[in-house]
């Protein structure tokens, strides 16, 4: 099995220090494997972690305890010990994520907001463009707001513009935090086919889907995150 | 690849008052480093000594010289470190008219470090000057004009193509969006973005403002009583901040 | 001319002419460097010569020959005192030809004809520092003297190339001397610049308010600055001297009457009267004028 991601052990537990200290553990030896071509559901209620993990696997959220394997350049890198830099190099070559919200950055264009990991891997301006321009199109994305900022697009707009950013580079490594929460039937189809080809080509997903009928379109595998607590509750 | 600034045990003192202790890092080449904390903090005094403007008390600075390698910069002689500092190195002032001359056109404020590394054709450094007011999306028709007839976020862009037009490797900025208007902010800020990227430009960005940390830096070196509290990825350290005080300093902003 | 009693030899006590003396060795030493000295009181106000006074009280020796010239001409009324003012207090032999001189007092001008190597030239300085109207922190100027950090003075010419198509400076053009110091001529024309340039004569430079010599050795390259595309170039005049019909000299305005009549003479007056001598004429000559 061609594993490209691999956590060992990983724990995740907040300390509040101005709550007196609280601590609030959410993850525990939680051990997961993906390989080239498995799309992973993390499964589990509300508050069961499954955001926190999959913030985890992208080095937004610092490790407790245990290790965070992503396999980049044919290395395996420990993103619970990587540098910054380290773990900057990940994301930028082997690492996508594609958060539920846009962070949008002010008076950039949504051609170049999509194009930029492109333009980060060396891609020249105007080829990157013109791939950033075909994957909108793909998404249905209406042609005349492609050279507008995205702050004022609706939720949806926002959303298909966050994926094509996520997918424009095909990284070897997806994570999805609900990318199809704010979609209507067909333009979730149409995102559905994306990640599909994504993993076709060899990319490891791991992703949250609310939507069952989306999770089962797309899912190889569930991952129960809340077991994990429970084991340790038991 | 190897570090172009290595900071260790940087230490400065006012008397009783610690200015800055024990600071270290190591600033690689394209990266963007920002240095937060409230004021106070010693961020300032760190930034000062960084562009050697200021010595130190205790601790070493390494900077990286092309075909040198890392050089002890207290080893410069006054005349090595002054050509570092404005052909290499560029330093962007809260205040923009602490950075620019303000009784000389321009033109001339952008061409003067051309003119100070030996440039002497009047023409090319007018070219090269028009092409960075550009750059910096000011009216190239305003060459000739006074920076005091000029914006706030005006100014500020013209101070950043002044450190610039010299393909500087580091340039420190200290709250370089501090003193404008927030859609003037939101400008700029995207304009130096874009400028970082493009140009490959190592920065040390001192900032109370975590959204400008959040957009422009790699990094993030958080500063309490003069010392550095806790270093990490920008969005790790903004999103699952360690350290208490780093806690209350992000819980304490509105949501960024 | 019998000297006044009671004064020293050329009016300075010989402690403070030994004093500027070794201020002036240093000067030469080191071209275009500028070097604090003691300036004295002198019996005429700051501002009217004082620095190039001690420098010539200074190197005068019995058998000089002084000449003074202000604005180009001996017979100004600060020439005249200046010269009368050695001839009394040091016996010396003043004379207003260029060439019978073996040291030069000047305000504004270098003579037309060429020195020799016998010769001193002596400039008074109001301004020592070309810098100053640009940097008027004494400490940041000296610095930038140091380092040789001169980039500012070219920012000054870009500005002025950037406001008046053109450098605006025409007397007291800034130069750099022997590739290394940036010097102020003192408020001589840009005319007279190249003259600076490799001259067989030793060249002192006195500011006696601010307190500097300093000094181009003989045959010591002497650059002014400019751009590559705005070369550095001389002034020019469309007609010759109305008087001796020069061509090559700095020539003056002269107002002829309140109905807007003028003409251009030399303003080198030695030089001017010499040529007349030897004949040459210009169209306001009066040999011309009684020909018409």
């Amino acid at each position: 099995m061609n594993s490209l991601i691999h956590v060992q052990g990983l724990a995740k537990t907040f300390v509040l220090h101005h709550r007196d200290g609280a601590q609030i553990p959410v993850l525990d030896d939680v051990t997961l494997d993906v390989a080239a071509g498995e799309c992973v559901a993390l499964a589990g209620p509300s508050g069961a972690g499954k955001s926190t993990l999959l913030r985890c696997l992208y080095g937004n959220y610092l490790a407790s305890a245990g290790s965070i394997r992503i396999r980049h350049e044919g290395h395996w890198v420990d993103l619970a010990r990587a540098t910054p830099r380290e773990i900057l190099a990940v994301r930028r070559k082997s690492l996508g994520y594609v958060s539920q919200f846009l962070r949008v950055i002010p008076r950039v264009s949504t051609l170049d907001v999509v194009a930029e990991p492109l333009r980060e891997l060396g891609v020249a301006a105007d080829a990157a463009r013109e791939r950033a321009a075909a994957l909108l199109a793909r998404l249905h994305l209406p042609k005349r707001l492609w050279s507008l900022p995205p702050a004022t697009f609706s939720g949806g707009e926002q959303q298909r513009v966050n994926i094509a950013r996520g997918l424009i580079a095909e990284k070897p490594v997806l994570l999805l935090d609900e990318p199809t929460a704010s979609l209507d039937v067909a333009n979730a189809e149409r995102v559905a086919q994306l990640i599909d080809e994504a993993r076709q080509r060899g990319a490891a997903v791991v992703g949250i889907f609310h939507d069952p009928a989306i999770r089962d379109r797309l899912a190889t595998r569930l991952f129960a995150v809340e077991a994990q607590i429970l084991e340790l509750a038991a | 690849m190897n570090p172009l600034l290595r900071v260790n045990g940087l230490s400065k003192r006012y008397g009783e008052r610690i200015g800055c202790a024990d600071v270290g890092f190591d600033l690689y080449p394209g990266e963007v480093l920002a240095v937060v904390g409230e004021s106070g903090s010693g961020k300032s005094t760190l930034l000062q000594l960084l562009s050697t403007r200021l010595p130190a008390d205790a601790g070493s600075i390494h900077y990286q010289i092309t075909g040198r390698g890392l050089v002890d910069m207290a080893h410069l002689s006054e005349a090595e470190r002054r050509w570092l500092l404005r052909t290499d190195w560029g330093f962007v002032e809260q205040n923009p008219r602490d950075g620019l001359r303000m009784n000389v056109s321009a033109g001339a404020n952008v061409g003067e470090r051309l003119m100070a590394t030996g440039a002497r054709h009047y023409g090319q450094i007018r070219a090269t000057a028009s092409d960075w007011l550009a750059r910096v999306e000011l009216d190239p028709a305003r060459l000739d004009e006074l920076p005091a007839g000029f914006s706030g976020g005006m100014q500020q862009r013209l101070q950043i193509a002044r450190n610039l037009v010299t393909r500087p490797r580091l340039v420190f900025m200290d709250e370089p969006t501090a003193g404008l208007d927030v859609s003037v902010q939101a400008r700029l800020l995207d304009l130096m973005r874009e400028l970082v990227t493009d140009l490959g430009l190592a920065a040390v960005i001192v900032t109370h403002d975590l959204a400008v940390a959040r957009l422009l830096a790699h990094r993030l070196l958080v500063m309490r009583q003069g010392r550095v509290v806790e270093t990490g990825l920008t969005d790790q350290v903004l999103d699952d901040p360690q350290h208490p005080y780093t806690q209350l300093l992000v819980s304490s902003v509105l949501q960024v | 001319m019998n000297t006044i009693a009671g004064y020293n030899f050329a009016y300075l006590d010989e402690q403070t002419k030994r004093m500027i003396r070794r201020a002036l060795l240093k000067a030469v030493a080191i071209p275009g460097y500028q070097v604090p000295f003691g300036s004295r009181e002198m019996p005429l106000p700051y501002g009217w010569g004082t620095g190039g006074i001690q420098i010539t009280a200074s190197i005068l020796g019995r058998d000089d020959v002084l000449k003074v010239i202000d604005q180009g001409s001996d017979d100004t009324t600060n020439a005249v005192n200046i010269r009368r003012f050695f001839a009394r207090t040091a016996g010396i032999a003043t004379t207003e030809k260029t060439e019978d001189a073996t040291i030069i007092q000047t305000r504004h001008r270098i003579p037309e004809k060429p020195l020799s190597e016998q010769q001193i030239m002596v400039y008074q300085v109001p301004l020592p520092e070309p810098l100053a109207r640009l940097e008027p922190r004494e400490a940041v100027t000296r610095k930038l003297h140091a380092l040789a950090d001169y980039g500012l003075m070219h920012v000054k010419l870009y500005e002025d190339i950037a406001r008046y198509g053109h450098i605006a400076s025409t007397y007291d053009y800034p130069v750099l001397v022997n590739g290394r110091y940036l010097m102020a001529p003192s408020p001589i024309p840009k005319f007279d610049n190249p003259k600076l340039h490799m001259n067989p004569a030793l060249q002192l430079f006195g500011a006696g308010r601010e307190k500097r010599v300093y000094a181009i050795p003989p045959y010591t390259k002497v650059e002014s600055l400019d751009f590559e595309d705005h070369p550095f170039s001389v002034q020019r005049w469309e007609d010759p001297c109305a008087l001796c019909g020069a061509e090559d000299s700095f020539l003056d305005e002269v107002v002829l009457d309140d109905a807007g009549g003028r003409m251009f003479v030399c303003s080198d007056s030695d030089y001017c009267t010499t040529r007349q001598a030897a004949g040459h004429t210009g169209s306001q000559s009066p040999v011309a004028k009684e020909a018409a």
